[in-house]
């Protein structure tokens, strides 16, 4: 089948972006996540149905169906920008590996056009899916959310061990992973369960960076646009000395660190 | 690709003492200058115009107080106060006579004015009834062309009513052999010339004047000599009395007879770009490629051990304050229009040389390192970027950019190059481009390049195609139909292109009058000596002494037309759910938003009658009364809702939409293709540029609605940036829209603002990202990008308290200002612009 003709459900591409894999970039966000992180800036990402969302400024859309040759065509546009920063595309999500065959034909396309390539993933599918994928996939940016099982349960609907698993499988055949590390208030923002992340990450073996992202709540308003409820109301935003600390905890493992993608 | 390692150099604390001295008071209107140019004026009526120019160059240069400030090494200042102006009444007068109650108190660029400067310059304007430049511009005009003036299709204020500057003079010949050097030059050629020969009246009188001029600005260097030795004698301060002592060694040989120092190649410099704003009026003497000319002086006193990086810093850091003790004072409307007291003196780092090898040296680094120590907006600073340009200059002019000066402006020599080499400059020429004002590239020492030779509002022809060529009750443009018989877009578009064609004949007719008028009146000869080949030619710049001639008028507007021919072609054409009818009274009824407040109103008019007056169009108290009317009478009222609901869901320019973009493209083609079939008196063609300088926004309050939902009185979109607010996706796909346009055939220039948020940069990633945004930009061809780094809720504040941002630069147009200096208005355009980058 032509690789062009694939079609796949998405909700939103975003240009420019420069915290999301190397150089300027353009981040294709696929619909629907197997995951259900409480802090999630994205929950129109997380259903694999078209939804509506309710805007101020009226009623929206939320996903429609594309084939890749459309969004190669998109993509294409910015590739000055890709040449003069080593950048290129990034899917994100949702969970992008609940659509592997429209990735897989995605990424062949934008490896046929010069594009390099990122993944901006969760892990959680089976490894067979994502092995698939790897020999397209130019940069693995990869969620470690937290070391304990039960407290990852409780805040993302599911448990850790297919993460932790395919992480070091990954970590073996990706062309180049890196760790990312939301920091989440209440959650995993403390030194030691940072060092915990950052240990795991250091004995993965291939892997030399780790990213830690501070939580912010761009997303909450998004919720009541879909008639959801934010359940991290009180939280905010990490301080620049807490994520400093935590970036240092990193460092002593022996791991490169930074704040921010 | 060369690499350089090179860190910052400090900050001598001589640059903020600098600094301090020259912003401690309100800018000032001098005397002197008009005082003792009229004297000379008066006294040699019966000479050659040229000759009258030099004695009156000398009478001024010989007697004008002279003044050395505090703390300064580098000497030389056109006014007794710092940031004070002369006044040039050889070019116009009576709006400043006018002006006098108001020039202090005014929005834009207010200047102090002594009542004893207004009954000296009252004195000597008595004397200049009937014999400025403007009145003669005036008298070679044709009626439809002060018609379609008077209307505000086009303003040629700038060099109507002031001297033309703009223009880069070979400093690098000064710099070696000294203006001894051109005088023997102009001596030798005087030598060859005979009685018999059928030039010798006109050619020996300009040798004669060049010769004149020439010792005038000797003679004016040595009394500053004779001054710092003066000073030094009762100076009690060991270091001071040095530096004075220097001071006096380096005036009295350097501009005479060429640099044997760096400090020696600063001073004559110095005395050669103030002195050619003493002789003439023009703004936009820009000295270009600084970086080039001074470093061989730099490289061999440093290598000697005469001057350390330190040393050398200081020198350039107090050549950068000078440039901002220069001021000049506009009418008002003008002043709007060139708002931020801008002297627009371009000085541009980087690029290739003429064999086509990168450029970039020592000096290019020390001038961004400048520009952050004096952090002001003179000079209007520049930087040559081309593929050979190494990374590391990239990332110290984007650390730059970072500041938030809106400096520097990028440009692109893989354009600019082969632009001008399609203009006839030879590929060497084209390779030692410059930047003269805003954005107009030419080749220094060998140009008069007229650019900014008018303002041309690329909206008001859509308003005569949508009137048959009628402007309020009289015909301006042509007939190109009624609307009714433009049933397809095809007429429609070729409707536009006609009433264009017929106004830039108007304006050609404008231009072309004022350019004699200044070949008549006030020829040049000092400037002119430093010309190719006005001495070979013996004839002055201004009678076309130099190898390349150009006339560059400035188009504005695309983005709002592009949108506005999309706008009418769907939604009449393709889809048919308007008529052309309907789109105008929509129009003349400003979409039913009409209701102007009684100050809005009363601002609106005032900048209407404001602007025609500097145009020479008085308007009568009825007149200006029914302009007032009409501002306020409209009522709003939600009939032409359902149209302009329809236009505001339209795509528009600026967001990477094919269709929108190719037409805008063909909307620039209108105004750019007709342009260059045009001749210039001098001998050269026009061409075109696309930028606005800030004209955007009093111009825009003088233009009723446009069919891109643009209301009525509203600023017009500035240079080929999207309008402001409409380019949504982000900078790639803004940047991506407008490198769509044909930049080549924009040889005068094409500016493009973008702002963009202080965390866009932030860290070496943001800087990195940034270079890549230009790189790209300039890789699809787009010719030049500017930058306004600042958040808005900074700019807000600003407006708010004025008292504590008196040094915000911002970036205005192909300049950067003092943001608290400019018109409310024309803040509230920068704060509108499309902020890029919140991530």
């Amino acid at each position: 089948m032509d690789i062009y003709n694939v079609r796949g459900r998405i909700f939103d591409i975003q240009k420019f972006s420069v915290h999301d894999g190397p150089g300027i970039r353009t981040i294709v966000f696929l619909k629907g996540c197997a995951l259900r992180c409480k802090w999630c800036c994205n929950p129109e990402s997380q259903s694999a149905e078209i939804q509506t969302m309710n805007t101020p400024q009226g009623t929206k859309t939320i996903g429609r169906d594309v084939s890749v040759g459309e969004i190669i065509e998109d993509i294409l546009k910015d590739m000055p920008y890709f040449r003069r920063s080593g950048g290129g595309i990034t899917l994100s999500g949702g969970e992008t590996l609940l659509q592997p065959e429209f990735a897989k034909a995605l990424f062949m396309a934008a490896k046929e056009n010069g594009i390099t390539t990122a993944i901006e993933s969760t892990g959680f599918a089976k490894y067979e899916t994502i092995e698939k994928l790897l020999p397209y996939i130019d940069v693995y940016l990869m969620d470690i959310k937290h070391m304990n099982s039960q407290k990852h349960k409780l805040f993302t609907s599911q448990s850790n061990e297919l993460i932790l698993e395919n992480a070091k499988k990954i970590a073996k055949n990706a062309n180049r992973l890196i760790i990312r590390v939301p920091v989440i208030p209440t959650f995993n923002d403390t030194v030691s369960e940072i060092t915990d992340i950052a240990r795991f990450t250091k004995e993965l073996g291939t892997v030399d960076e780790l990213h830690l992202l501070p939580y912010h709540r761009l997303g909450e308003d998004k919720y009541t646009y879909l008639g959801r409820c934010y359940e991290l109301k009180d939280l905010t935003t990490p301080s620049d000395e807490k994520m400093n600390d935590l970036k240092s905890a990193v460092e002593s493992c022996g791991l490169k660190c930074q704040i921010g993608g | 690709m060369k690499h350089f390692n090179f860190k910052e150099i400090a900050k001598s604390p001589r640059i903020d003492m600098l600094k301090d001295a020259l912003f401690a008071k309100m800018p000032e209107i001098e005397a002197d200058r008009a005082i003792l140019l009229t004297e000379s004026y008066k006294s040699t009526e019966n000479l050659p115009v040229i000759e009258r120019r030099a004695k009156a160059f000398s009478h001024i240069l010989n007697n004008i107080p002279i003044t050395i400030r505090d703390n300064e090494l580098i000497v030389g200042s056109a006014t007794k106060a710092p940031r004070g102006c002369q006044t040039f009444p050889e070019f116009s007068y009576k709006w400043l006579e006018d002006e006098f109650e108001t020039v202090a108190t005014r929005s834009a660029d207010p200047f102090y004015i002594s009542d004893e400067t207004k009954a000296k310059l009252k004195e000597v304007y008595a004397y200049w009834g009937g014999k400025t430049t403007s009145d003669l511009a005036t008298s070679f005009m044709s009626k439809e062309t002060l018609t379609a003036m008077e209307h505000n299709i086009f303003t040629p204020g700038n060099y109507f009513y002031n001297g033309v500057g703009h223009v880069t003079v070979n400093y690098g010949e000064i710099l070696e052999s000294g203006l001894k050097g051109i005088a023997d030059k102009a001596k030798a050629e005087l030598a060859r010339c005979s009685f018999e020969d059928e030039d010798y009246i006109t050619k020996s009188s300009f040798l004669n004047a060049v010769i004149e001029s020439i010792d005038a600005a000797v003679n004016y260097s040595k009394r500053y000599s004779a001054l710092a030795k003066e000073m030094a004698l009762k100076e009690s301060d060991p270091t001071r009395k040095s530096e004075l002592m220097k001071i006096s060694e380096v005036c009295s040989t350097a501009l005479e007879n060429g640099a044997k120092s760096f400090y020696e190649a600063c001073q004559a410099f110095w005395f050669v770009q103030m002195l050619l704003q003493t002789e003439s009026s023009g703004h936009s003497i820009s000295p270009g490629r600084f970086d080039q000319y001074m470093y061989p002086y730099f490289k061999a006193d440093l290598d000697k051990g005469v001057i350390t990086l330190e040393s050398a810093q200081e020198l350039i850091d107090c050549i950068w304050v000078k440039l901002n003790d220069l001021n000049k004072v506009r009418d008002a409307a003008s002043a709007e229009g060139f708002a931020g007291y801008s002297l627009f003196q371009n000085l541009i780092a980087g690029g290739q040389t003429s064999e086509g090898l990168d450029a970039t040296n020592e000096l290019s680094f020390m001038t961004i390192y400048a520009t952050m120590h004096v952090a002001l907006p003179q000079p209007s600073f520049s930087v040559r970027i081309w593929n050979g340009t190494p990374h590391s200059f990239m990332i110290a002019a984007a650390k730059l950019t970072r500041m938030g000066l809106g400096l520097p402006a990028f440009y692109n020599d893989e354009v600019i190059i082969p632009a001008l080499v399609s203009r006839g400059l030879s590929l060497e020429d084209a390779r030692d481009y410059n930047i003269i004002g805003c954005v107009e590239p030419q080749k220094s020492g060998k140009t008069d390049g007229w650019h900014d030779a008018a303002f041309f509002n690329m909206c008001r022809i859509i308003e005569l195609v949508f009137n048959n060529g009628m402007d309020k009750g009289e015909l301006v443009g042509i007939r190109t139909g009624e609307l009714p018989e433009l049933d397809t877009f095809e007429k429609f578009f070729d409707a536009y292109k006609k009433q264009m064609e017929y106004q830039i004949k108007l304006l050609v007719n404008a231009d072309n009058a004022i350019d004699v008028a200044h070949a008549k009146r006030c020829p040049l000869p000092f400037l002119s000596s430093m010309i190719e080949d006005c001495i070979g030619r013996g004839k002055s710049v201004q009678e076309g002494g130099a190898i390349y001639n150009f006339t560059g008028p400035q188009g504005f507007g695309i983005a709002n037309m592009a949108d506005a021919m999309y706008a009418v072609k769907k939604l009449v054409y393709d889809e048919k759910r308007f008529t052309l009818c309907q789109f105008k009274e929509a129009m003349e009824n400003n979409f039913g938003f009409g209701a102007l407040n009684d100050s809005d109103a009363q601002a609106v008019t005032t900048a209407i009658v404001k602007h025609l007056y500097s145009s020479g169009v008085e308007l009568t108290e009825k007149q200006i009364a029914d302009v007032y009317m009409r501002a306020k009478s409209e009522k709003f009222d939600d009939r032409y809702k359902e149209l302009y609901e329809a236009i505001e869901a339209l795509p528009k320019y600026g967001n990477d939409i094919e269709e929108i973009d190719l037409l805008a493209r063909e909307v620039a083609y209108t105004y750019t293709k007709p342009l260059e079939k045009h001749k210039n008196p001098r001998g050269g063609m026009y061409q075109a540029g696309l930028y606005p300088v800030s004209a955007n926004v009093p111009l825009g309050a003088q233009t009723g609605a446009t069919p891109d939902g643009r209301l009525a009185f509203t600023p017009v979109a500035d240079g080929v940036s999207p309008c402001a607010g409409r380019d949504v996706n982000g900078p790639t796909a803004s940047c991506n829209s407008v490198a769509k346009l044909d930049h080549f055939i924009a040889s005068n220039g094409t500016l493009f603002n973008m702002k963009f948020h202080p965390t866009a940069l932030k860290g070496q990633s943001g800087l990195e990202s940034f270079a890549a945004l230009v790189r790209g930009y300039f890789d699809q061809k787009g010719s030049h990008m500017q930058f306004n780094v600042v958040s808005r809720d900074t700019l807000i504040d600003a407006q708010k308290h004025p008292e504590n941002y008196k040094s915000l630069v911002v970036r205005v147009a192909g300049y950067s200002a003092l943001f608290t200096t400019l018109s409310k208005s024309l803040q509230d355009d920068i704060i509108r612009r499309t902020e890029q980058g919140g991530f």
